[in-house]
C-alpha cells in the first residue's frame, strides 16, 4: 500500500496516485473513474463548467469528501478510514477556499499559528516567528494583528495562502480562490500563487483564470459529468482543444 | 513534454452509473445514518432500548388496557389508562361552565376567527375590501357573541372557562397589545428623552417581573388602585395585565423589526416631505410588522402557553378543569396523567403548528431579503 | 419641517411653536409628564382612601413582627417565632436554591440535547426533536403540576424506594444521607482547595511550557487527579473523617438524613426540562451558525475533530449561544415564582402567605417584584457587559 507504483504514464515520481476513483452524492454520480497521477513540483489547473466535479476531486484528496470507490495516495499514504493517515495527509497537504474560511474569532496571526502551535507542536514564539515569514512573503505583514473581519476579501484571501502555508505543506490545493473577489483584488491574489508555484510547490487549482493557467500551469485538465475530458499542456489546451466539450467551454469563458 | 500520459482527450464520455450498494439503499441509508460509527452504533442501540422501554408500555397504557367507559372513577381498573370521564367531561374541557344551550355562540366565534385572521395576514384574498373591515369588526361581534346582551342571553364572565379561556385571553393579549406595543417600540427610539425614558423604563419593569405577580397585582392591587365605587369584572382585570404583560413583549419584538429597517427607508421618507407620522404609517411601520410576524408568533405562543397561570388566581381554564376533576372525589387518584395529557395535547397542536408557521415565515423573509 | 428658518436663541414665539420641531418635542414631552403625575396621584389617592376605609395601615415596619408560620424548606435557620422579614430572606434564597439548581441542569440538559439532535444519528436526532417540540410547546406549569403529581404517586413512607440503604424514595422526597464532618475532615476539604490551585498552577505551567517548546500536556487529566485523586487518599489517610448520618426508616417517616421536598424536585425537573428544551434550541442554532467552512478549514489544517471543537467552533457559537441563554435563566428564574401552585416555598410563596395574614398587599407584591427587578437588571447588565466585550474582539 505505502509503496507507490509507477503512474502508467511513465511519471517518475508522483506525488498523488489517484485510480479508478468513483464518488457519489446519494444516486449523483459526482466523479467517475478518475485516474490521475500528480508529479513533484506540477502545477495542475482543473476547470469546467460548474458542477462537473473539479472541487469534489480535490477534496478528495485532503478527505474533506469521503470516495467510495478506487485509491487515493499522497506521498505514499493511502486515505483510507484510518484517521492516522488522513493527520499525516493533512499536513502535507495545504487549502486554500474559494469563501477564505478565515476564523474570525482569531486575529490574523492567530489564524496563521493555530496549526502549527496545536498540530506541529511548535513553540509559540517559533510559531509566530514563522507566521510572519509568510505573511510577509504575501506582503501583509502589518496586518497581523487584526481581525479578519477588518481586512478587504484580497487580504483575507491572502492570509487564508499564509495561513496554509504555515504548514509547511508539499502540496497546496487551491478551490476557486479569486471567484468571491473583486476583480482588482483577483490580482494581488494570483500574484502571490504566482509566486508560490515559481517557488516549486506542488499546487492543484480549480480556477477559471485562464491567463494564470496560460503562465504557470504545466497542465491544464477539463472536466465535465464527473470526469477528465481533456487534458494537455496549456499552449496545446488553449490553441487546439480536441473535444467538442472543450471546445465549447473555451468559447464560454474566453 | 510527450513522456506524460496526460495529453489525451476523451472521446467517449462515461455513463452515469449507480451507487455501490454500500452507499445506497436501505443498507446505505442505515450505514450514513445509524451505524457511520461507534459512537453512532451504541446511540442507535441506546435509542432503540428506550422506545422499546417507553413505547409498548404507553400504547398498552393509553390504548390497549385503557378503559373507555363508565360513570366514576371506580369503574376503572387501576392498570391502564382512564378515558371514562372524555364522555361526560370534554365539553366542559373546552367550554368551561359555558351554559351549554349557548355553546353555539361559541363555535360561530371560533369559525369567524378564521377569516377574521386570513383577512388581516394576506392580500389577495376576494372581497378583499369588505374583509378588512369585518376583521376590524371581529372583536366587536365576538365580544357581542360571547357576553350577550341586546336579545341574546347574558352570559357570565366567570362561567367562562376550559380552553376557550385561553384561547380569548391569549388572542385578546395579543391583539390589543399590538397598537400598544408599537406606540412603546416608537417610543423607545423616540428622540424625545422623556418618552424613551417612559418607553423604556415601563418596557423593562413588565418583562423583569413574572407574570404571576402582574396577576396578583390585577387581583388584589387593581381593585385599591380604583375609586371605590368603580367595579371591574375579574376577567376584564386580567384581560388587561395579560395586555399590558404582551405590550411589553410586543415592543421588544416590533423594535427588533424597526431596527432591521435600512437608515435609507427613513431618509427616503423624509426626502418625500412626509412627517414623522406620516412616514411611519406609510413606509417604515409596514414593513417593520411584515418583517416582526415570526416574532409576534412566537410571542402570541408564549403568551398563550401563560394564559394557563390564572389557575393560580382561580380561574378554571382548562388546566383548571383538569385540576377540578383529578381532585374531584369521583375521579380521584384516577385520572391525574389523562386529563393532563388531553391538555398538553391541546396546546401542543396549536403551539406547534404556529411555531412551524413561523419558522417557515423566517425562512421566506430571510431569502426574499437576501 | 424641510426648510425651516434658523431659530435663533431669544424671544418664543407661541404662534411659532406648533411648526418648531423642538418646541413641539418640548411640549409634548411636557403632556407625557403631567399625564402620568396626574394618574400617579390619581392611583395614590385612590390608595389611600381605600386603604383608609379598610383600616390597614402602610409600611414595611410589618417585616419586623413574628410571622407564625412554619417553613419547612429552609436553607437558613427560621422558625415560626422569626419575624417576616426572615421569613422574606428564606424564600428569597429557595426562589436563588431553585433557580440555580435549574439553571445547572437546564443548561447540561441543553447542551447535551443540542449536540443530540445535530448528530447524524438519525434516530438519536429525531427522538430528541420529539422531545424538544414537546417540550417547548406544553405549558410550564402544566409540566410543573405534572411531575408534582408524580412525586406524589411515589410510594408511601413505609413501602420507600430504597437505594442501598443509605437514599430512600417516596412521596416525600428523597432522603439523602446527610454528611457529618468530624475533626480531621478540614484538612481533606484544604486538600480540595489545595488541588484547585495547584490545578490552576499546573495550567499557566502547561501553557508556558507549550509557548516555550510547543509540547503540550494533559492539564485535565492530571487537574482530576490533583482535585479528586489527593483529597481521596487524605481522606483514607486521616482515618476517612466524615462520616453520613443515614436517613432510617421507622413505620410512618424517616428519621435522620437530608430531605428533598417532592415539590422542590418536582420544580426543578419541569424548570430545568422545560428552558432545557429552549436551550437545547440555542445550542442548535448556535453551532449551526458556524459555516461548515470553519470545521472543513480547521480540518484541512489538520487540527483533529476535538481540537476543531474547543478551538474554533465552540468560541464562535458560544458567542452567539450565550445572550438568549442568559434570558433564558432568567426565565428560568421567573417561571420558579409557579411555585405557588404546588406550595413550594419560593419568595412568591411566602409573600402571598405574609400578605394574606399581615393583609400588606401593596408592600408584600412591591418587595418580590423589586426582588425580581434587581435579578433582571442584574442579567442584563451582564449581558450587555457581554456584548460589547464580544464587540470590541469581532472589529
Amino acid at each position: 500500500m505505502a509503496e507507490p507504483e509507477t503512474a502508467p504514464g511513465g511519471a517518475e515520481d508522483p506525488i498523488i496516485e489517484i485510480t479508478g476513483l468513483n464518488k457519489w452524492f446519494g444516486q449523483f454520480h459526482v466523479l467517475r473513474d478518475i485516474d490521475l497521477m500528480v508529479e513533484r513540483r506540477e502545477r495542475i489547473v482543473i476547470c469546467g463548467p460548474s458542477g462537473s466535479g473539479k472541487s469534489t476531486l480535490i477534496r478528495c484528496i485532503n478527505r474533506l469528501e469521503e470516495h467510495q470507490q478506487g485509491t487515493v495516495v499522497v506521498d505514499g499514504v493511502e486515505l483510507t478510514h484510518n484517521l492516522k493517515n488522513i493527520d499525516t495527509i493533512r499536513r502535507e497537504v495545504g487549502m486554500v477556499f474559494q469563501q477564505f474560511n478565515l476564523f474570525p474569532h482569531l486575529t490574523v496571526l492567530e489564524n496563521c499559528t493555530l496549526a502549527p502551535i496545536w498540530v506541529r507542536k511548535m513553540p509559540k514564539a517559533e510559531a509566530q516567528e514563522l507566521a510572519m515569514q509568510y505573511l510577509e512573503r504575501v506582503k501583509i505583514p502589518e496586518q497581523a494583528l487584526k481581525y479578519p473581519g477588518q481586512l478587504s476579501g484580497g487580504q483575507q484571501q491572502r492570509v487564508a495562502i499564509a495561513r496554509s502555508l504555515c504548514m509547511q505543506p508539499t502540496i497546496m490545493l487551491f478551490d476557486e480562490p479569486t471567484s468571491a473577489l473583486d476583480p482588482e483584488m483577483i490580482k494581488e491574489v494570483l500574484e502571490v500563487m504566482v509566486d508560490l508555484a515559481e517557488s516549486g510547490m506542488t499546487m492543484l487549482v480549480v480556477t477559471h483564470e485562464m491567463g494564470f493557467a496560460a503562465q504557470v500551469a504545466n497542465r491544464v485538465i477539463f472536466m465535465d459529468e464527473g470526469q477528465i475530458v481533456e487534458q494537455n499542456t496549456p499552449q496545446e489546451f488553449f490553441n487546439n482543444p480536441q473535444s467538442d466539450r472543450t471546445k465549447l467551454f473555451l468559447s464560454q469563458i474566453l | 513534454m510527450s513522456k506524460h500520459a496526460f495529453h489525451r482527450s476523451r472521446a467517449e464520455m462515461l455513463p452515469e452509473r449507480p451507487a455501490p450498494l454500500t452507499s445506497r439503499g436501505i443498507i446505505g441509508w442505515m450505514r450514513a445514518n445509524l451505524f457511520s460509527s461507534w459512537l453512532s452504533t451504541s446511540l442507535t442501540l441506546a435509542s432503540i432500548a428506550v422506545l422499546a422501554l417507553i413505547v409498548p408500555g404507553l400504547i398498552e397504557w393509553a390504548f390497549i388496557d385503557a378503559t373507555l367507559t363508565g360513570e366514576i372513577g371506580k369503574d376503572c381498573p387501576s392498570e391502564g389508562a382512564c378515558w371514562a370521564w372524555l364522555d361526560q367531561r370534554i365539553t366542559q374541557f373546552f367550554y368551561g361552565f359555558y351554559p351549554v344551550e349557548a355553546y353555539w355562540r361559541v363555535n360561530v366565534c371560533i369559525a369567524l376567527l378564521v377569516p377574521a385572521i386570513a383577512y388581516m395576514l394576506f392580500d389577495r384574498l376576494p372581497y378583499s375590501r369588505y374583509g378588512r373591515w369585518f376583521s376590524l369588526a371581529y372583536p366587536v361581534i365576538a365580544a357581542f357573541l360571547l357576553v350577550g346582551g341586546l336579545g341574546l342571553d347574558v352570559v357570565r364572565t366567570d362561567q367562562f372557562g376550559g380552553f376557550m379561556l385561553n384561547l380569548i385571553a391569549g388572542l385578546v393579549g395579543i391583539v390589543l397589545s399590538l397598537p400598544i406595543g408599537i406606540v412603546l417600540a416608537l417610543g423607545r427610539r423616540s428622540r424625545m428623552p422623556m418618552v424613551r425614558l417612559v418607553s423604556v423604563a415601563f418596557i423593562e419593569f413588565i418583562r423583569g417581573v413574572p407574570l404571576i405577580t402582574l396577576l396578583f397585582v390585577a387581583i388584589i392591587l387593581l381593585p385599591l388602585f380604583l375609586p371605590p365605587e368603580v367595579t371591574l369584572d375579574q376577567l376584564i382585570r386580567v384581560m388587561i395585565i395579560i395586555t399590558v404583560f404582551a405590550s411589553a413583549y410586543m415592543a421588544e419584538v416590533i423594535r427588533g423589526g424597526l431596527q432591521a429597517i435600512p437608515q435609507g427607508q427613513y431618509e427616503a421618507g423624509q426626502a418625500m416631505g412626509l412627517g414623522y407620522w406620516q412616514s411611519m404609517r406609510l413606509i417604515i411601520l409596514p414593513q417593520a410588522l411584515k418583517i416582526s410576524i415570526p416574532g409576534i408568533v412566537n410571542t402570541f405562543i408564549g403568551l398563550f402557553k401563560d394564559t394557563t397561570l390564572v389557575i393560580i388566581i382561580g380561574l378554571f381554564d382548562i388546566l383548571g378543569q383538569a385540576r377540578l376533576l383529578q381532585t374531584n372525589p369521583d375521579w380521584l387518584g384516577k385520572v391525574d396523567y389523562e386529563t393532563f395529557l388531553l391538555a398538553a395535547l391541546f396546546f401542543f397542536v396549536i403551539c406547534f403548528s404556529m411555531s412551524r408557521y413561523s419558522l417557515n415565515l423566517e425562512k421566506r423573509l430571510d431569502t426574499t431579503r437576501r | 419641517m424641510t426648510d425651516k428658518a434658523p431659530s435663533g436663541g431669544g424671544g418664543f414665539d407661541i404662534s411659532r411653536a406648533w411648526t418648531d420641531e423642538r418646541a413641539r418635542g418640548v411640549i409634548f414631552q411636557i403632556i407625557i409628564v403631567l399625564g402620568l403625575a396626574g394618574l400617579a396621584a390619581f392611583i395614590v389617592s385612590n390608595t389611600i382612601t381605600n386603604l383608609r376605609e379598610a383600616g390597614l395601615s402602610s409600611g414595611y415596619g410589618f417585616l419586623f413582627d413574628t410571622a407564625n408560620f412554619d417553613i419547612n424548606q429552609r436553607l437558613l435557620d427560621y422558625a415560626s417565632t422569626s419575624t417576616y422579614g426572615q421569613a422574606f430572606v428564606v424564600g428569597a434564597l429557595n426562589t436563588i436554591l431553585v433557580a440555580v439548581m435549574g439553571i445547572a441542569m437546564a443548561t447540561v440538559i441543553g447542551f447535551v440535547t443540542g449536540v443530540l439532535r445535530l448528530s447524524n444519528n438519525f434516530l438519536i436526532s429525531r427522538i430528541v426533536g420529539v422531545w424538544v417540540e414537546f417540550t417547548r410547546n406544553v405549558p410550564v406549569l402544566l409540566q410543573i403540576i405534572f411531575w408534582w403529581l408524580i412525586m406524589l404517586a411515589l410510594p408511601r413512607v413505609r413501602d420507600s424506594i430504597s437505594i442501598g440503604d443509605a437514599a430512600f424514595l417516596n412521596n416525600r422526597g428523597i432522603f439523602l444521607p446527610s454528611p457529618i464532618f468530624e475533626d480531621g475532615s478540614a484538612i481533606v476539604l484544604a486538600m480540595i482547595a489545595v488541588g484547585i490551585a495547584a490545578t490552576v498552577l499546573v495550567r499557566r505551567w502547561a501553557r508556558k511550557r507549550q509557548d516555550a517548546t510547543g509540547r503540550t500536556f494533559p492539564v485535565g487529566w492530571i487537574g482530576l487527579g490533583l482535585i479528586v485523586g489527593i483529597p481521596v487518599i487524605v481522606y483514607f489517610a486521616v482515618g476517612q473523617p466524615l462520616d453520613f448520618d443515614l436517613p432510617e426508616k421507622k413505620k410512618f417517616n424517616l428519621k435522620g438524613g437530608f430531605n428533598i421536598t417532592p415539590e422542590l424536585i418536582a420544580l426543578w425537573l419541569a424548570l430545568s426540562t422545560y428552558t432545557g428544551a429552549f436551550i437545547s434550541e440555542i445550542v442548535r442554532g448556535g453551532i449551526l451558525s458556524v459555516s461548515k467552512g470553519q470545521t472543513e478549514a480547521s480540518g484541512a489544517l489538520g487540527l483533529r475533530r476535538g481540537l476543531t471543537m474547543r478551538k474554533i467552533i465552540l468560541p464562535q457559537a458560544l458567542r452567539v449561544i450565550i445572550p438568549p441563554m442568559t434570558s433564558q435563566y432568567l426565565n428560568l428564574t421567573k417561571n420558579s415564582s409557579l411555585a405557588v401552585a404546588i406550595g413550594y416555598q419560593d419568595i412568591v410563596s411566602i409573600g402571598d402567605t405574609i400578605l394574606n395574614q399581615s393583609g400588606q398587599a401593596l408592600e408584600v407584591i412591591s418587595l418580590y417584584m423589586a426582588f425580581y427587578l434587581v435579578l433582571s437588571l442584574l442579567t442584563s447588565a451582564f449581558m450587555n457587559w457581554y456584548n460589547k466585550r464580544i464587540a470590541l474582539v469581532e472589529r
